[in-house]
């Protein structure tokens, strides 16, 4: 229960933070992207604004023996840049300057606006056909490693802090 | 352009940061949410219960403060733009194990090699993408 609370907690905060910062307006982004028109460097400072805030937490938490509500920190196991990696981010890439969404800005803008509704359901169907594609056609014996590590940035690795 | 227009895009990105560290204090999580919401699809335990709290409180404060101002801030692109950017964000976060939050704010912040690189990557194909739209193809925007 607790949990969910920390969960709803976090995912309004998020959320009321991505609104404020504006990044869920694509022009916005789009303009961030755009280094031969008319840049817009704004949303690089929602970018720093996060890391200057999250960076001394990260510094503190490898200092504390555990998390409040954890056995152990959930990072991930793979540390290696590979080809898979690369190629991910840039598919990422490329829908991002399409239509100026990512997924949290995305899912915070669904239920007032029917493009970026659109938007979400079709990348979760595109999350679906990875993990279909990929859990099926790779060969365990290469990927092995990775199957279970399709959930972004969560899959979890024991860190003895 | 006046100053206080650096202010919003500030705050905005300290409260991300704050939420990300709230996560890693107390769960030991990455608030990345490409992550969120593709371990909430795959993986429905009791161990995801505070994944789908993440998603309903992205939705909910997005229809609370969203809602009075209608879906004029957005920008028209075509259905099928939107079907293909979608398809192509889904598909490559989960390849490449992350978005702008998990591997942009969560990962430059632990300084870790592979979100380096991903966010380098991620973002110099958007720029490409973007140039390429609105001065070779001369599109919408």
């Amino acid at each position: 229960m607790i949990r969910l609370i920390i969960g709803l907690f976090t995912g309004s905060l998020f959320g009321a933070g991505l609104v404020i910062a504006q990044m869920t307006d694509p022009s916005r982004v789009l303009g961030f992207l755009d280094v031969s028109g008319h840049w817009d460097p704004r949303l690089g400072l929602v970018l720093l604004g996060a890391i200057v805030v999250h960076a001394p937490f990260v510094m503190w938490s490898r200092r504390r023996a555990k998390p409040i509500l954890a056995r152990s920190v959930h990072l991930p196991a793979q540390s290696r840049v590979d080809l898979r990696l690369v190629i991910g981010a840039a598919v990422f890439g490329v829908g991002w300057g399409l239509a100026g969404y990512c997924p949290g800005p995305a899912l915070v803008s669904a239920s007032t606006n029917p493009s970026a509704l659109l938007f979400t359901l079709s990348m979760i169907g595109g999350m679906l056909i990875h993990d279909r594609l990929l859990s099926r056609r790779v060969a365990p014996a290469v990927f092995e490693q990775r199957t279970h590590s399709d959930e972004a940035v969560a899959r979890c690795h024991e860190v003895s802090a | 352009m006046d100053q206080f227009q650096y202010v919003p895009p500030l705050i905005g990105g300290a409260l991300i940061g704050l939420t990300a560290s709230i996560l890693l204090l107390t769960l030991g999580r990455i608030a990345g949410v490409s992550g969120i919401i593709g371990s909430a699809l795959t993986r429905p335990n009791r161990d995801a219960f505070w994944r789908y709290g993440f998603l309903a409180g992205l939705i909910g404060i997005g229809s609370l403060m969203l809602s009075h101002r209608g879906a004029g801030t957005s920008m028209h692109f075509g259905p099928a733009i939107l079907l293909a950017a979608g398809l192509l964000v889904g598909f490559g976060t989960r390849l490449g194990n992350g978005c702008t939050s998990g591997h942009g704010v969560c990962g430059l912040s632990r300084l870790s090699p592979r979100s380096v690189v991903a966010t380098a990557v991620f973002v110099a194909t958007a720029m490409l993408v973007v140039f390429a739209v609105r001065h070779w193809i001369g599109g919408a925007t």
